[in-house]
């Protein structure tokens, strides 16, 4: 197709896409940077199989105005360094979609340049490749070559100059197509969900991180080995998931607030060492970053089937928290809300995540400033008399770690008594379940304070789509578009119901939208006497995007 | 001295003749010449798995982790890391230590935390009626195999000076002197040591006898010379016939994890700062 003027640009979607090796997330990084400086709110997809070199990466970057987390199913721009990025889009194509791409490599109408020939004129290694398609595409967008230029500064801290002499070329052999208009709003800082949820962990006090590698969480161990070389936190990487369960009650008994990471699979190891963090009460924070199962299933591609095992796994009854936050923002929140909480309360807490959060891009507007400070209880009085699991009228005791003067600090995993021996009695030990019980119950008090639902799309609709996790980006543009009103409960467990009722009264049709094959909040819901009357599901590993999303709804109401 | 009743009034409800009650006894002595060597008794924590051996968390009085089936060292090493100042101590059995959590095992050996862990080898699983473990006789009748054990035991003390234990030693609940003296010098080691205690099992399998016949005290024996230690080690493979040596076979000197460890870490105390530079760096 030939490149013809466009009008100004009020929103854009682009993807790049390459084989693994390529660097297509950190292109895709350098296209969203390029949006943020001029103003924009943007959000990333990366998608990618599961190997190390060759395959087909993509990533689609889209820039609004308005907060946005979610991509649609066109795009306006394809960089192609494969053959690939072409041929597997062509559903995202439109008439108007300009492809820019490797012509040494690529067959394609659009905008072809001839990446090898200026690397070797540039003496450069493969790598730099993606600049010169960056440098061809900020010119078909209308981008200002000096955008262009402040963003590299900052994104790429290797060989600068090379890598912009090498984007100049692309950009002076490509044509201008469009131009997107630059918004008055200041950059803002893009994060992925992983970094929100590390950050926000470091927001709510925490002293050590212990995680074996799994994707999607991967990339969290590796954010706060790096923050680590700084600041005072504990990183470890142990040999497998048991070990890093323990480990982190290991340190929570040592007064260390921990938190761990890891998927499904690792969660299947770890969930004895949840139970005993439940009988214990030494709290510890899981981030539970779903993907698609069951077992090793797609283990690069998303899904949210493991809300019933969050909140069922371990031996055994014992409060937990569970929340599943939805974008960047909330995950900073939640993240620091729930070590705080689950230092308060003395239980396990479950940040529910996904593929889709955790490596997905957001602008972030720093929420620091609206998260409630939970004032931590009174820590246990040292001495003699000291007992672990003293019983109070909301459950919690007071905490000491060791060394604690004269103090015998004692956790123990059986059914023990106040001091924390072993005890098989009948009544103790349904007098130490009702403390536990308490506990959950003076949680469920303070999480009411929370705002553990969000509550947005169009006010007095008596539609409503309900959804929890990564589908809020999705679902809040598509309830805005259509007038509907949206309903999340970030918080699972224990179950907002009464928000969430309040929330859906006057609703005659409730429409509940899961990357799940059962339903999993719809059966949740069910529970608290909340009935779905449709359900729109999705269980392939990929995100719904907005148009698609917007097709379901509409099928469901018509 | 802080007169403190090491003995907590949980009942005992270990069988009579168990070899435990000689480790338990054991480790009071120990603690209490440790207080007497100035160290406070505050600082010491026991973790124990889940068996027969684990109510020693229950019996003594100090500080306790009383973690579930093979998952001592995890708890034990991840404490270490927490607070260098802590005395950690890790009762583990057979069962718990050489089937169920054998990888924290060798991972606690490489790692060369500094802890002590010891491991109530009476070779059989008591608490679940008697069992096989890791460590029984090739042919022992137990109640999963009552045509007898149709593999060979392994020798742990090998496995240990593989994995890059620091201190390898051997004890038996038939010597009380000398295990109390094998531990205290475990704990006086700067890294990781294991101590490998033949204990009497009075129900499921009382060696009582057998060992009475066979063990003896190691001497003039390099305790530094790994080659030495080996040989030390194979000598008795834990299912033939054969003298079995007490006492400590191997100790050497590695830097610690916890050393390491803390070498490496920033210092940054200040989380709103550490927050700003990052999101800065992301704008």
């Amino acid at each position: 197709m030939l490149c013809g003027v466009r009008e100004l640009m009020k929103e854009i979607s682009v993807l790049i896409g390459g084989k693994a090796g390529d660097g297509i997330n950190s292109a895709g990084m350098v296209v969203a940077h390029l949006f943020n400086r001029m103003g924009y709110r943007v959000y990333m997809y990366f998608d990618y199989p599961s190997l190390i070199k060759g395959g087909h990466n993509f990533a689609i970057v889209r820039a609004s105005r308005d907060r946005i987390g979610t991509h649609r199913d066109r795009v306006d721009f394809i960089l192609a360094l494969n053959q690939d990025s072409v041929d597997f889009h062509k559903d995202l194509c439109r008439e108007d979609t300009e492809i820019l791409y490797d012509s040494s490599r690529v067959r394609a109408e659009g905008i072809g340049v001839n990446i090898p020939e200026i690397l070797k004129a540039e003496q450069a290694p493969a790598v730099m490749g993606n600049s010169c398609l960056i440098g061809a595409f900020a010119r078909a967008a209308g981008i200002e070559w000096e955008v262009l230029e402040a963003v590299f500064e900052r994104q790429i801290p290797k060989a600068l100059a090379k890598n912009l002499n090498i984007a100049r070329r692309g950009f002076d052999e490509a044509r201008e197509c469009c131009r997107i208009e630059p918004l008055g709003s200041l950059p803002l800082p893009v994060i992925s969900g992983n970094e929100a949820i590390g950050l926000g962990l470091l927001h709510g006090g925490l002293d050590a991180y212990v995680a074996y590698p799994m994707t999607p969480t991967s990339n969290i161990l590796h954010f706060m080995a790096e923050v680590a070389e700084t600041h005072d936190l504990l990183v470890f990487h142990p040999e497998n998931e048991i070990a890093v369960i323990l480990m982190a009650l290991g340190l929570g008994y040592a007064g260390k607030k921990t938190a761990v990471g890891t998927s499904g699979g690792g969660f299947c190891l770890m969930t004895e060492g949840l139970s005993l963090s439940g009988m214990s009460e030494i709290p510890v924070v899981v981030v539970l970053g779903q993907r698609t199962g069951p077992s090793t299933g797609l283990p690069t591609y998303t899904a949210q089937s493991d809300l019933h095992f969050a909140l069922h796994a371990g031996q055994g009854e014992f409060p937990r928290l569970v929340a599943a936050p939805g974008d960047a923002e909330q995950a900073f929140l939640w993240s620091s809300l729930l070590l705080q909480l689950a230092w308060k309360y003395q239980t396990p807490a479950i940040i529910l995540c996904d593929k889709t959060l955790c490596e997905g891009f957001y602008s972030f507007n720093n929420p620091d400033a609206t998260i409630p400070l939970i004032p931590a209880n009174p820590p246990g009085i040292p001495g003699p008399g000291y007992l672990r699991y003293e019983l109070s009228a909301d459950g919690v005791s007071g905490m000491l770690f060791p060394p604690a003067r004269e103090t015998v600090i004692k956790v123990n995993g059986y059914t023990h008594d106040q001091a924390g021996i072993t005890t098989e009695k009948a009544d103790l030990a349904s007098l130490m379940s009702e403390k536990r019980q308490r506990k959950g119950a003076a949680l469920e008090e303070e999480m009411a304070r929370l705002r553990p639902v969000e509550i947005g799309g169009e006010a007095g609709s008596d539609v409503a789509l309900i959804c929890w996790g990564s589908t809020v980006g999705v679902c809040r543009e598509v309830a805005a578009g259509m007038g509907l009103l949206l309903v999340q409960p970030i918080l699972l467990s224990p179950l907002p119901d009464r928000e969430v009722k309040d929330a859906l009264k006057g609703v005659k049709r409730l429409i509940a939208v899961e990357e799940n094959s059962e339903g999993q909040l719809a059966m949740l819901l069910a529970r608290y006497g909340i009935r779905v009357d449709a359900h729109i599901h999705r269980y392939d590993g990929r995100p719904f995007a907005l148009e698609e999303l917007e097709a379901r709804v509409r099928g469901v109401l018509s | 001295m802080t007169g403190r009743n090491l003995v907590t009034g949980a009942q005992n409800t270990w069988c009579p003749g168990c070899g435990n009650f000689v480790i338990q006894f054991a480790l009071k002595n120990i603690i209490q010449a440790l207080e007497k060597e100035g160290v406070n008794l505050d600082r010491i924590v026991l973790v124990t798995g889940i068996g027969c051996h684990a109510k020693m968390a229950d019996y003594l009085n100090i500080n306790s982790f009383y973690s579930i089936h093979g998952r001592t060292l995890p708890v034990a090493t991840a404490m270490k890391m927490a607070n260098p100042d802590l005395v950690v101590l890790v009762c583990a059995g057979d069962g718990d230590c050489y089937a169920e959590g054998l990888d924290h095992l060798i991972f606690a050996a490489k790692r060369n935390t500094d802890i002590t862990l010891i491991v109530h080898n009476n070779r059989v699983y008591g608490l679940t009626t008697g069992q096989y473990t890791p460590t029984s006789p090739l042919g022992f009748k137990g109640r999963s195999t009552p045509g007898g054990t149709v593999e060979e035991p392994f020798n742990p003390l090998e496995i240990m000076l593989a994995s890059g234990a620091t201190y390898v030693a051997r004890g038996c609940t038939r010597r009380m002197d000398l295990l109390q003296k094998t531990i205290m010098d475990g704990i006086h080691h700067p890294g990781f040591a294991f101590i490998d205690v033949l204990q009497v099992c009075a129900s499921y399998f009382n060696l009582s006898e057998y060992y009475d016949a066979r063990v003896y005290e190691i001497k003039d024996h390099d305790e530094g010379d790994f080659e030495a230690a080996c040989r030390k080690a194979r000598e008795w493979d834990y299912n033939e016939d054969a003298p079995v040596g007490l006492g400590t076979m191997y100790r050497t000197i590695r830097p610690t994890l916890e050393k390491r460890f803390s070498a490496a870490r920033g210092n940054e105390k200040d989380r709103s700062a550490t927050i700003r530079k990052v999101l800065e760096k992301r704008a």
